[in-house]
C-alpha cells in the first residue's frame, strides 16, 4: 500500500470495508470517527467455521458451449453419424480429440492441450452430462436458471445468496467481485452486491486531479452511503449505497493490479480477466467469489473455426491461471467452475454449425479436486427430442462446491442457498 | 420524494390539470419524452401547457429536421460479388489458383477494415442527431426500438444494413406496432442476425421464430410452447434478403399446413406475426416494456400498484389497432406519469446521460468518438447490444465500475479532460456558461446563498437532501465567489458526481 495515504483511510482499505457498508447510512464523518478507532489489526469478518482462505472463480461462457465438441464420445457412432462434418475424431487421427479416458472413450478438444496439462497434474474434474428438467432453450431464461439455482429462473443469484447466508446480513463490500460491465445476476443478492469493473485504471474518479480542490467535498458527497430521509430499496438509496462501494473498492483493487505477475499469460479476454484475478488473489483480498465471463459460444454456423479459437483461449487462460496460483502457493486455496447455459443439439444444422440444445459437461479445476471423469455421459441414442438428457443436476454442482468447499458440510449451507438439498459428489478432495 | 409511501401512488391515466404544470412537471416531460434541455426549453414547454407540450413532442413531424439521404452511407463495402466476380472465384478454388484467391482474401480483408470503420461512423452519425435533433421523441423511440428489437453489428457485420434498420425504427418510432413488426421481419439485419437467411424447408433455423415470441412480441413464456417455435420456424422459412433487400424465397418455404397458438393453415411469416398480434398479451408486454423505459424502471417495476397503468395502456393500444401514438399521448398526460414517487424515478442510461448532460448544461459535445467509447464502457453501445434481448435497464446500468466511468464522463464534458490524458489543456474548460448563469440568477434574485440550491435543482432531477445541499454549499463557498465562469464548471464538476446525477 502506497505510503502516502493517511493512517485513517489505511485502516479502512484493509479492514474497514465490512464496517463501513453495515455503516452505510450513517453519516460520513461519524463513519470516520467510527473507523478511528478500530484496533490496527482488528479482523471483522471472521465466523466460526467458516474457512475464509477457500475461494470459487466461475468461468461462464456465454452463447451455449457445444458439450460434445468439448468432451469428445469418441467411442460413439451416433456422434459421428450425427455429425458428419463437425465430429471430431478419434484420438491418435489427424486433428484428433486428445485422450482422456480410453475405457469409456472419452476425450477432449484438439485445442484444450491446456486442460490436458492440468488433467495430468491431477487438477481437473471433468462432469459430464450436467443440466436440468425440463431444459429451457433461451440463452436468457437458461442463463437466468442457471445463475439463480431455481427451475424459474427467478430470485436472487445463487452467490448472491450464499454471500447472504454466511455474512449476518452485512457483507463486505468486496465479498464477491465480477471482472466485466455488468454484474452478474448470480452474485446478486438481497442484501450483498458484486463489486464489478472491467479496466482498473479508470476505477477512480478524475476529478480529483482538477485545480479546484474538489477531492474532500467528492468523497464527503461519495464516501456518505444512503442519506437520512432517503427511502430504502430506493433508486437514490441504490446509487449512494454503489457510490460508497465503488470509492472503497477503487484504491484496493488499483494497488493490487499494480504488480507484475509472476507467470505470463496469454493476450486473450478470458486471460486477461483471469490475471487480474490472480493479482487480487496475491495481493490477499478477502473475497471469496470471483466471476469472468467471455461469450461467442452460440455457434449456430460455421462452428468449427470459431470454437476451436474459444476452446484454446479457454484452455490456455486456465492453465497460465493455475500455473500463476501455484507460483503465489495459492494454488490449494482456490478452485474454478466452468460452466455455460446450455450444451448444443446432437445433430449439426445445415449452416456448419449448431443449434440451442441441453445437457453438457462442466470443469472444475484446482489442486483440491479428485482429478478424472465423473458422472455418466448422456446417452447419444435415447434422446428427448433430438437433446441429451442430462445426468447431473447442476445444483448437485453448486452443493458440493457450497458445502464442501465454501464452507464445513455440517453446516448444510446448500440446503439454504439452493431451497433444498441436492446429492453431494466426488469432485472435491474432502 | 421518490419510492415515498408507495401506497399513495396517484395511478389515475386521466390528464393532469394545467394547475400542476410547472417546471418540474415539464422538465420531467422532457428528460423522459427526449433527453433533457436548457431551463429556457422548459420553460417553453410550461408556456404551452401540459396537452400544449406534449403535442408538440409527439406530433414532431411539423418540425424541421436535418434530411438523412440514402447515400448518407457507402451501401456498396457489403456488396455481394457479382455473377463474373463469383464464377472468378469458383474457378480460382477449382483450380486451387492461390495467388487468385489470396487476392479475394485480400480484397474481403479490406472490405471488413472499411466496413467496421464505417460502423463507427454510423454510431457518431446517430449520437450526434441526438445531441442536435429538434425532434428529440423521433430519436427517443427510435433508440427505444433499437433496444427491443435489438440487433448486433458484431454478428451481421453489415454497417448499412445497421443503418438501414435505424431509419426503419425512425420511420416507424411513434407509427403501428403490428406493422413495425411485419417489417422488421423484412429487415435484413434481422433476417442475418437471428439467421433466417440460413432456415431452409425441411431444417428450419428457429432463432428468429423464438425471439419473436419470446422477445419482441409476446414475452418469455406467455402463451407459446416450444411447439409454436417449431411451427413458427416453418412459416418464417423462405425469408430472407438478397444485397439490401427483403427476398422471399419461395423454394425455401415450407408451404405445408402449420399449427401455430392453436390455430392451423398453410402459414407464413406474415400469418405468424399477425397470430401472435391478436393474443392479448402483445399488448400487455409492450405497454411493461414502455412503462420501464418511459416511467419508472425500479426494481419489480411495474408492481401490484402500478399493473393498472400498464393494462390502461394496453388497452388503448388494442383499441387502436397498434397505433402507438394515442396511448403515448395518454401515458404523458396521464396524473400517474406526473406522480412524484415517478419523479426522478429512473436510472439514466448510457446514451441518455450522454446527451442529457450536453443538452442540458449546454456543454460542447466534446469528440464523438470518445463518447461512444464511453457509452459503451458504460454498458450500451449503439448498434451493439450485449445480446437480442437488449439493454435491461434500470440498476443494472449501475455498478461500482460503470459508476466511475459515469461520473468521469461528465468530467470529459464539462471540463475536456479525457479520463488517461496528461496532457489536458485548461482552455477546454472554458465555454460559454451564460444560459446556466442566467438559470441560476433567475431563482436567486441576487441572493448569492442560494446559488448552490439553485444549481441543484436546475441540475438534479429529485430535490437533494437537507445534508446533501449543505455539503454542496459549503464547497460552493469555498470558491470565493459568484457561480460563474469557472467557478460554475467547477461547482458542475462536483453535482455531476453525485449519486443523485444518475437520476432521470
Amino acid at each position: 500500500m502506497e505510503p502516502t495515504t493517511p493512517f485513517s483511510r489505511r485502516i479502512f482499505l484493509q479492514q474497514g470495508v465490512t464496517l463501513a457498508s453495515m455503516v452505510a447510512t450513517i453519516p460520513w464523518f461519524l463513519q470516520h470517527s467510527a473507523l478511528g478507532v478500530l484496533p490496527a489489526n482488528s479482523r471483522v469478518t471472521s465466523h466460526a467455521g467458516v474457512p475464509e482462505d477457500k475461494i470459487l472463480v466461475v468461468v461462464q461462457l456465454g452463447g451455449g458451449n457445444d458439450g460434445l465438441n468439448t468432451v469428445i464420445p469418441y467411442a460413439s457412432d451416433e456422434y459421428y453419424r450425427a455429425r458428419p462434418q463437425l465430429g471430431i475424431v478419434a484420438p491418435g487421427k489427424n486433428n484428433g480429440a486428445i485422450e482422456l479416458d480410453k475405457k469409456i472413450g472419452i476425450g477432449l478438444h484438439p485445442n484444450l492441450t491446456g486442460f490436458k496439462q492440468l488433467f495430468d497434474r491431477g487438477q481437473l474434474a471433468v462432469i459430464q452430462g450436467v443440466g436440468y428438467p425440463n431444459p429451457n432453450r433461451s440463452h436468457f431464461a437458461s442463463m437466468d436458471i442457471w445463475h439463480t439455482g431455481s427451475s424459474k429462473g427467478r430470485g436472487d443469484g445463487w452467490i448472491g445468496r450464499y454471500v447472504d447466508c454466511s455474512c449476518n446480513g452485512s457483507p463486505q463490500a468486496d465479498a464477491e467481485i465480477s471482472i466485466g460491465r455488468t454484474a452478474p445476476l448470480a452474485m446478486i443478492g438481497s442484501v450483498s452486491k458484486p463489486v464489478s469493473f472491467e479496466n482498473a485504471k479508470l476505477f477512480q474518479w478524475m476529478g480529483k486531479d482538477l485545480p479546484s480542490a474538489m477531492a474532500d467535498p467528492y468523497e464527503a458527497i461519495n464516501r456518505a452511503g444512503a442519506l437520512e430521509g432517503v427511502t430504502p430499496g430506493s433508486q437514490s438509496a441504490f446509487l449512494m449505497r454503489t457510490a460508497l462501494d465503488a470509492q472503497l473498492s477503487s484504491d484496493r483493487i488499483r494497488a493490487a493490479m499494480a504488480k507484475t505477475p509472476l507467470v505470463g499469460y496469454p493476450s486473450t479476454k478470458l486471460a486477461t480477466q483471469l490475471k487480474s484475478v490472480g493479482a487480487m488473489i496475491r495481493d490477499q483480498m478477502k473475497t471469496r467469489v470471483y466471476y469472468v465471463s467471455i461469450s461467442g459460444f452460440d455457434t449456430h454456423g460455421g462452428q468449427a473455426g470459431s470454437h476451436g479459437n474459444l476452446m484454446r483461449e479457454l484452455g490456455d487462460s486456465i492453465l497460465a491461471f493455475q500455473n500463476d496460483l501455484k507460483a503465489q502457493g495459492n494454488d490449494g486455496n482456490v478452485v474454478t467452475m466452468v460452466f455455460s447455459e446450455f450444451g448444443r443439439r446432437v445433430k449439426q444444422n445445415a449452416s456448419g454449425g449448431t443449434d440451442h440444445g441441453t445437457a453438457a459437461p462442466m470443469f472444475v479445476i484446482g489442486a483440491g479436486v479428485n482429478a478424472g471423469v465423473h458422472g455418466t455421459h448422456p446417452s447419444m441414442t435415447d434422446l428427448d427430442n433430438g437433446d441429451l438428457k442430462f445426468t447431473t443436476d447442476f445444483r448437485s454442482v453448486y452443493a458440493t462446491i457450497l458445502d464442501q468447499w465454501m464452507s464445513e458440510p455440517s453446516k448444510k449451507l446448500s440446503s439454504k442457498v439452493l431451497g433444498q438439498a441436492y446429492p453431494s459428489l466426488k469432485f472435491l478432495r474432502g | 420524494m421518490e419510492g415515498s409511501s408507495e401506497t399513495m401512488t396517484n395511478v389515475s391515466m386521466s390528464p393532469i390539470s394545467k394547475s400542476q404544470w410547472n417546471a418540474t412537471t415539464a422538465r420531467h416531460l422532457l428528460n423522459r419524452a427526449g433527453f433533457g434541455g436548457t431551463s429556457a426549453q422548459v420553460d417553453a414547454l410550461v408556456a404551452m401547457g401540459p396537452d400544449g407540450a406534449v403535442d408538440y413532442l409527439l406530433n414532431y413531424e411539423t418540425l424541421p429536421s436535418e434530411e438523412i439521404s440514402a447515400t448518407q452511407f457507402d451501401r456498396d463495402i457489403r456488396r455481394p460479388l457479382n455473377d463474373e466476380e463469383r464464377q472468378l472465384l469458383l474457378q480460382a478454388r477449382k483450380s486451387n489458383d492461390e495467388n487468385a484467391l489470396a487476392q479475394f482474401q485480400k480484397l474481403k480483408n479490406e472490405h471488413d477494415g472499411l466496413d467496421r470503420k464505417q460502423a463507427q461512423e454510423v454510431q457518431k452519425w446517430w449520437l450526434r442527431r441526438m445531441i442536435e435533433t429538434g425532434r428529440p421523441f423521433e430519436e427517443k423511440m427510435t433508440l427505444f426500438w433499437h433496444g427491443h428489437f435489438a440487433t448486433g453489428y458484431r454478428t451481421i457485420e453489415d454497417s448499412y444494413h445497421m443503418f438501414l434498420q435505424n431509419q426503419l425504427f425512425r420511420k416507424y418510432a411513434v407509427g403501428n406496432f403490428a406493422q413495425l413488426v411485419m417489417r422488421i421481419l423484412r429487415d435484413p439485419a434481422m433476417l442475418k442476425y437471428l439467421d433466417s437467411d440460413e432456415s431452409r424447408k425441411g431444417r428450419p433455423n428457429e432463432n428468429l421464430a423464438r425471439e419473436l415470441m419470446e422477445l419482441f412480441v409476446l414475452g418469455e413464456g406467455n402463451a407459446y410452447t416450444e411447439n409454436d417455435i417449431k411451427e413458427g420456424a416453418r412459416a418464417l422459412t423462405g425469408f430472407t434478403f438478397e444485397d439490401d433487400a427483403f427476398k422471399f424465397n419461395a423454394s425455401q418455404h415450407d408451404g405445408e399446413s402449420k399449427t401455430i397458438l392453436g390455430q392451423t393453415g398453410a402459414w407464413d411469416g406474415d400469418d405468424f406475426a399477425r397470430i401472435i398480434l391478436s393474443r392479448k398479451e402483445s399488448s400487455e408486454f409492450l405497454c411493461r416494456k414502455l412503462y420501464r423505459f418511459f416511467v419508472n424502471d425500479g426494481p419489480e417495476m411495474p408492481n401490484s400498484k402500478t399493473k393498472v397503468v400498464c393494462e390502461a395502456l394496453a388497452s388503448e393500444l388494442r383499441k387502436k389497432q397498434y397505433e402507438l401514438k394515442p396511448v403515448l399521448r395518454m401515458l404523458f398526460r396521464s396524473q400517474h406519469f406526473y406522480d412524484t414517487s415517478n419523479l426522478g424515478a429512473t436510472i439514466k442510461s448510457p446514451v441518455q446521460l450522454t446527451v442529457q448532460t450536453i443538452r442540458e448544461l449546454g456543454v460542447p459535445p466534446r469528440d464523438l468518438s470518445t463518447l461512444n467509447s464511453a457509452t459503451d464502457l458504460m454498458g450500451q453501445s449503439l448498434f451493439m447490444p450485449p445480446n437480442v434481448k437488449g439493454w435491461e435497464c434500470g440498476q443494472t446500468w449501475i455498478n461500482t465500475s460503470t459508476f466511475f466511468v459515469r461520473q468521469n464522463l461528465a468530467v470529459y464534458l464539462i471540463t475536456g479532460k479525457r479520463p488517461e490524458a496528461f496532457d489536458w489543456d485548461e482552455n477546454l474548460a472554458h465555454w460559454d456558461t451564460t444560459a446556466l448563469e442566467t438559470a441560476i440568477t433567475a431563482r436567486t434574485n441576487g441572493d448569492a446563498t442560494k446559488e448552490s440550491d439553485a444549481l441543484m435543482d436546475i441540475v438534479l432531477a429529485i430535490d437533494g437532501s437537507a445534508m446533501r445541499r449543505q455539503q454542496f454549499k459549503s464547497y460552493v463557498q469555498t470558491l470565493g465567489g459568484p457561480l460563474k465562469g469557472e467557478r460554475l464548471v467547477a461547482a458542475l464538476c462536483l453535482v455531476t458526481a453525485m449519486p443523485e446525477y444518475q437520476l432521470c
